[in-house]
C-alpha cells in the first residue's frame, strides 16, 4: 500500500497563515441587530483598534480544512502511540454531548433545571467506581496530570490531618514524566527507585526508599513496559506499613480493565483517563478528563461539590457541606461533555465488552510483540507477556546501521502509521513504545510489522532514507532546535521579528 | 459476540493465539496473582445496543432544561454565546478530533499551525506577543500564574482583590499549596467595587511576586485604576496579572497597553459551549521576555521551517519546560490541555474579525445596559450595586425585607426566567445579592421578560 499526506502548498510554506489570508472588509459572522442601549463605559478604558483576520465564512471554513487535512486522526491511520491509548472513538458518544440539553446548559442553573446532568455524573461516578474498585470518585479533574495533581494534594490533607509531616513521594524510574511533576508542584520531594531486572519496582530498594517521610508511592500497573507489577501486594504492604498512600495512575488502565481493579491491588487514589481508557477522543491534546477516585478514609478530603442523590425526594444534588474538603481544584464540576462520552461508551460495552477490550488490547499487543522481535534489529529487553503495549529497543538496529529509534518512528509515518512513542521510557534504550489497542484488526497490525521488517533492511542496504524520512507527509523534518533557540509564538511576534 | 468496536472476532483471535504460540487469552494474564484478581464481573448497566444507549441518555438528559429554552441570566465564569455552526462542524472533523498531542510535527502541521493561530490572535486580544496552546481553565490559569510569578521573582506572595470569585480563589490557594506561596486578598471600595489602592501599597513588599486583578472583576464593573495597580506592582518589582473574559477585549483596552506582564481568562466564550462548566479554555498570555518564556506553563506552538529551510512549517517548541522532559523541575505537570477548545476558538475569532468581534462585545455591553436600566426601576431591587462602568455583568440587590435572593430567583423561574446566580455566600457584605450576565443571546424581549417577571416577584412579596 502506498501512501501520500494531503499537502497544501504555495510557495515557501503550507496553506498560509491566516493572517496572509485576510483582506480588509471582509467578515465570516454577522451581528445584524441594533445596540438597544447606549454603552457608557469611559473613552480611556476602550481600545482602539483591534487585529483579527478578516475572512468571509467559505474562506474560514476551506483554511481550516485544509489543515485538517494535513493532520493524521485515529479515523484515518493506525496510531500504536504507546501510553496514550488511541482507540477509536464512537460517533454516538459526538452525537449525544452535542444534544442541546448537554450544551446548553449553565452549571449554576438551579438544581430542579439540571436533574438529567446531575444523574448522569452520579451513574458514571458509580460506575467509575466499581471500576477502580474504589468507594468514591470525584469527576472534576480536566486531565490525567490534573487527576494525579489532585491525588498529591489528596495524599497531604490526608498526613496532615493526622499530624504527620511527610514529605517524600516514591516514583518509579520508568513513570510517566506527569508523576514526577505532579508530586512536585504538591510540594514533595520526589524519590526514585529503579526497575528491577525483570523490568518491574526493584522490592529491595523499594523497602530502602520508603521511610516515615514517605508520603505516597506513585505507580502505574501494567507500567510503561506494558509489565503488570506482580509482586503489587508486597509493595502495597511495604508501603502502608510505611504509613504511605498508593496512588494509581490510570494512564495503562487498558491493559487490565474487567480483570484486576487498582483498589484490589491495594491503591487508595486512582485515576482514570476518560480520554484513553474510555474512548473519548483526544483532539489534538484535549479536552481530556481525569477523574480520581479513592478508598472510604479519603473521601472526606474530596473537592467541593460532590454529586449526591437524595432517595426520599429522588432527586440529584450538589453536596457542598463537606467541611475537611480540600476545596477546588477547577471551576464547575469537570469536562461534562468528556464525561456524557465517556458514560455512553461505559453503557455501550458493559462489563462484557470492556473486559473483552481488554483481552483484545492485550493480545495485539502481545501478537505485536511476538513478531516485532523476530525482527533484525528490534528486541525487547523483558521476557514475558505484555499487557497492552509493548516497549521495544531498536539498540541492535543503531549499533548495526546507524539508523535510530526516531528514524524508524519517522518513517513509519510514510506507510500511514503514526510514530509510536520513541526514547520513553528512558529506562530502554532506544525504545519504541507501541500500543495498537483493541480497536485494531489483525490486518493493519501485519502491515505495521511488515513495515518494521522493511524498514529493518532498508535500514541495510538505504539508509540515508532513514535519515532523510519522512517523505510522504505534508512536511519533512523541521528544524525544532532553531525552533526553540529563538522561538516565535505568534504571528505578531513573527511580524515584529520581521521589521527588525 | 465479539463487541462491534472490536474487529478481531474469536475466530481471528484464535488464529492469532496460535500464531504466538499461545495456548489461552488467560495465559497472557497469568502473571497477575489470583489474591488480587478481580472475582466477580464488574457490576456495571447490562450492555446495550447503540439505539438503547441513545434512547436511555436522551431520556436521561431530557430531564435538564437547557437555557435556551427559558431566558437566562447566568454568567460568573462561563457565559453562554452563539457559536457559529462552521465552528461546531469543523472541530468535528476526525483530522482534528481524533488526532493526538502533535508531538510528531510531520503528520500534524494542522493541528499545529491551528493552535499557532489561536496563539497568535490570543495576542492581539490581549495585547502581548506571547501566548500558550491553552490551560484546562481560567482557575487553574490563574493558579499556574501564580506559581510563574513566585518562580520568576523568587518570591512567596500572590495579591489578590477580594472581588475574585471565590471558585477561581480555591483552585488558586490549592496550586499555591505546594510551593507555599501565600494568597493575600485586597479589599474593595464599597461604594465602587474599585481594588482599594492604599491597602494595595500598603500589602506590597519585597516578598510580593504578583499583583492579580480581575478585568472585568467578577462583579461585573470594570477596573478604573488599571494603570495605577500595574504601576504599584511593578514598583516593588511584582509581576502584574490580568484575567480576563476575552469577550469584553472587543471594546475594553488590551491588559497588554495597561502593562500587564501576564494575562489569564476564559476561552470558553469565544466558540464552545457552556456545556455545563466543561471543557473549558484557560487562556494564558505573556511578555515576550526571555525569562517570562522560559516559565511558561503548557504546550507552546512554534514557527520554524523544515531541516532543509525551504518550507515554513510548526512544532512545539520549548518542550524542555514540560513533564516529560523535565520531570519534577518542569514548569507545570500539564500534559492534556485543551487543545480543540482552542482550535474552535481560532476558527471564532478569524470568523468574527475586528468589525465582529466589536459588534459582538458591544451588543453584549449594551444589553447589560438595558436590564441595569430597566431593573433599576423596579420596586425592592437596587441595581447596580456598585457605581462603576459595567460590561455585561452586574449584581442586584433585594432590598425588600423578607425577600431572600433564593425565593426571588425561585419566584422568577416560576415564571420561567432563571435569574442571575446568587452569591451572597461569597460575598456575605453585599447582604442578597445575585450577578446578572447578558450577552448577545438576549433580546430586548427577553430583558423584558425579566423585568416583568422581577416585578411580580417582588409585589408578590409585600
Amino acid at each position: 500500500m502506498s501512501f501520500c499526506q494531503a499537502r497544501w502548498a504555495r510557495g515557501g510554506c503550507l496553506e498560509p497563515s491566516i493572517f496572509e489570508l485576510s483582506r480588509p472588509g471582509r467578515r465570516g459572522a454577522g451581528f445584524p441587530k441594533k445596540l438597544i442601549a447606549r454603552i457608557k463605559i469611559p473613552e480611556k478604558l476602550l481600545r482602539g483598534s483591534l487585529r483579527l483576520p478578516e475572512l468571509s465564512e467559505p474562506e474560514v471554513v476551506r483554511h481550516y480544512t485544509r489543515l485538517s487535512q494535513m493532520n493524521y486522526g485515529v479515523d484515518m491511520v493506525f496510531y500504536p502511540i504507546g501510553s496514550c491509548t488511541m482507540k477509536y472513538n464512537p460517533k454516538i458518544c459526538e452525537e449525544l454531548a452535542a444534544l442541546d440539553e448537554a450544551v446548553f446548559l449553565h452549571p449554576d442553573q438551579d438544581e430542579s433545571t439540571v436533574q438529567g446532568a446531575l444523574e448522569l455524573m452520579y451513574r458514571l461516578e458509580r460506575c467509575l467506581s466499581e471500576i477502580g474498585g474504589v468507594s468514591k470518585t470525584c469527576l472534576h479533574p480536566s486531565a490525567g496530570a490534573h487527576g494525579e495533581l489532585l491525588g498529591m494534594l489528596l495524599v497531604r490533607a490526608y498526613h496532615s490531618s493526622k499530624g504527620e509531616n511527610r514529605f517524600e513521594v516514591v516514583v518509579p524510574d520508568s513513570a510517566h514524566g506527569t508523576n514526577f511533576a505532579s508530586a512536585a508542584m504538591a510540594g514533595f520531594r520526589v524519590v526514585v527507585v529503579p526497575s528491577n531486572d525483570r523490568g518491574r519496582v526493584d522490592l529491595e530498594a523499594l523497602r530502602s526508599a520508603v521511610s516515615g517521610r514517605t508520603a505516597a508511592l506513585a505507580l502505574t500497573n501494567p507500567n510503561t513496559l506494558g509489565l503488570f507489577e506482580d509482586e503489587i501486594s508486597e509493595i502495597a504492604k511495604t508501603v502502608h506499613e510505611a504509613g504511605g498512600l498508593l496512588y494509581y495512575d490510570g494512564a495503562n488502565m487498558n491493559g487490565i480493565l474487567g480483570k484486576v481493579r487498582p483498589g484490589d491491588m491495594g491503591f487508595d487514589i486512582v485515576h482514570f483517563n476518560l480520554h484513553k481508557t474510555f474512548s473519548t477522543p483526544h483532539g489534538g491534546g484535549g479536552p481530556g478528563a481525569g477523574p480520581v477516585g479513592v478508598v472510604q478514609k479519603l473521601e472526606r478530603f474530596l473537592p467541593v461539590p460532590t454529586v449526591e442523590y437524595d432517595g426520599r425526594r429522588n432527586s440529584y444534588y450538589l453536596d457542598y457541606d463537606r467541611p475537611e474538603s480540600i476545596g477546588k481544584i477547577r471551576s464547575f464540576y469537570g469536562s461534562f461533555g468528556v464525561l456524557v462520552k465517556a458514560y455512553t461508551y461505559i453503557l455501550i460495552m458493559g462489563a462484557e465488552g470492556l473486559g473483552e477490550a481488554t483481552e483484545a488490547a492485550v493480545l495485539n499487543a502481545n501478537y505485536v510483540m511476538r513478531k516485532v522481535r523476530e525482527v533484525p534489529g528490534f528486541e525487547v529487553k523483558f521476557d514475558g507477556p505484555c499487557k497492552h503495549e509493548v516497549v521495544f529497543s531498536a539498540e541492535p538496529l543503531k549499533r548495526e546501521t546507524g539508523v535510530t529509534a526516531r528514524d524508524v518512528a519517522k518513517r513509519l509515518l510514510d506507510y500511514g502509521i503514526h510514530a509510536p512513542t520513541y526514547y520513553f521510557p528512558p529506562i530502554v534504550p532506544e525504545a519504541l513504545m507501541v500500543e495498537p489497542t483493541e480497536t485494531e484488526p489483525k490486518e493493519e497490525l501485519d502491515r505495521f510489522i511488515a513495515a518494521m521488517k522493511e524498514i529493518s533492511e532498508d535500514a541495510r542496504s538505504v539508509p540515508e532514507k532513514l535519515w532523510s524520512a519522512p517523505s510522504a507527509t505534508a512536511i519533512g523534518r523541521l528544524d525544532e532546535t532553531k525552533a526553540s533557540r529563538s522561538p516565535i509564538l505568534s504571528w505578531r511576534m513573527y511580524e515584529n521579528r520581521a521589521r527588525r | 459476540m465479539t463487541h462491534h468496536y472490536i474487529p478481531n472476532v474469536q475466530e481471528i483471535r484464535g488464529q492469532m493465539l496460535r500464531e504466538i504460540d499461545i495456548a489461552s487469552i488467560d495465559e497472557l494474564f497469568a502473571d497477575i496473582p489470583s489474591d488480587v484478581r478481580l472475582k466477580h464481573k464488574l457490576k456495571l448497566p447490562a450492555p446495550m445496543s447503540e439505539l438503547e444507549v441513545r434512547r436511555q441518555i436522551k431520556s436521561m438528559l431530557s430531564k435538564n432544561k437547557p437555557f435556551t429554552k427559558m431566558p437566562t441570566f447566568l454568567g460568573g465564569g462561563t457565559w453562554p454565546h452563539h457559536v457559529p455552526s462552521h465552528v461546531r462542524s469543523i472541530i468535528q472533523r476526525a483530522e482534528f478530533l481524533t488526532s493526538y498531542t502533535p508531538y510528531q510535527a510531520e503528520v500534524s502541521q494542522g493541528v499545529l499551525q491551528a493552535l499557532f493561530e489561536f496563539q497568535s490572535m490570543i495576542c492581539e486580544l490581549v495585547g502581548l506577543e506571547v501566548a500558550n496552546a491553552s490551560m484546562y481553565d481560567w482557575a487553574t490559569a490563574l493558579g499556574e500564574a501564580a506559581l510563574m510569578c513566585a518562580r520568576i521573582t523568587e518570591r512567596r506572595k500572590f495579591v489578590v482583590p477580594e472581588t475574585i470569585s471565590q471558585e477561581r480563589l480555591f483552585v488558586l490557594q490549592n496550586y499555591a499549596r505546594g510551593p507555599a506561596v501565600r494568597v493575600v486578598k485586597v479589599g474593595y471600595d464599597d461604594r465602587t467595587g474599585q481594588l482599594d489602592l492604599s491597602q494595595l501599597r500598603a500589602e506590597l513588599d519585597k516578598d510580593t511576586a504578583g499583583v492579580y486583578i480581575e478585568n472585568p472583576s467578577y462583579l461585573g464593573f470594570l477596573e478604573t485604576q488599571v494603570d495605577e495597580i500595574a504601576d504599584v506592582a511593578h514598583r516593588v518589582g511584582a509581576k502584574f496579572v490580568v484575567g480576563v473574559n476575552p469577550v469584553s477585549l472587543g471594546i475594553l483596552k488590551a491588559p497588554g497597553d495597561y502593562g500587564a506582564d501576564i494575562v489569564v481568562g476564559e476561552g470558553q466564550p469565544l466558540g464552545n459551549p457552556v456545556s455545563f462548566g466543561g471543557p473549558a479554555l484557560g487562556i494564558f498570555a505573556c511578555r515576550s521576555e526571555d525569562k517570562l518564556i522560559r516559565q511558561l506553563p503548557g504546550r507552546l506552538i512554534g514557527m520554524t521551517e523544515t531541516v532543509d529551510g525551504t518550507t515554513r512549517g510548526y512544532a512545539m517548541v520549548l518542550q524542555t519546560r514540560e513533564q516529560h522532559i523535565r520531570r519534577e523541575r518542569a514548569t507545570s505537570n500539564i500534559c492534556s490541555n485543551e487543545a480543540l477548545c482552542a482550535i474552535a476558538a481560532a476558527i471564532y475569532m478569524a470568523s468574527l474579525g475586528p468589525t465582529g468581534f466589536r459588534k459582538l462585545a458591544e451588543t453584549c455591553a449594551a444589553n447589560a445596559e438595558y436590564a441595569m436600566k430597566r431593573l433599576w426601576t423596579v420596586d425592592g431591587l437596587e441595581v447596580p450595586i456598585f457605581d462603576s462602568p459595567h460590561f455585561n455583568e452586574f449584581t442586584l440587590r433585594c432590598t425588600k425585607p423578607g425577600v431572600t435572593v433564593e425565593k426571588f430567583n425561585k419566584k422568577l423561574l416560576e415564571q420561567g426566567v432563571h435569574g442571575g446566580k446568587p452569591i451572597k455566600k461569597e460575598f456575605p457584605e453585599l447582604d442578597e445579592a445575585a450577578l446578572i450576565c447578558t450577552t448577545e443571546l438576549h433580546t430586548k424581549e427577553s430583558i423584558d421578560e425579566l423585568v416583568e417577571a422581577a416585578s411580580r416577584a417582588l409585589e408578590g412579596s409585600k
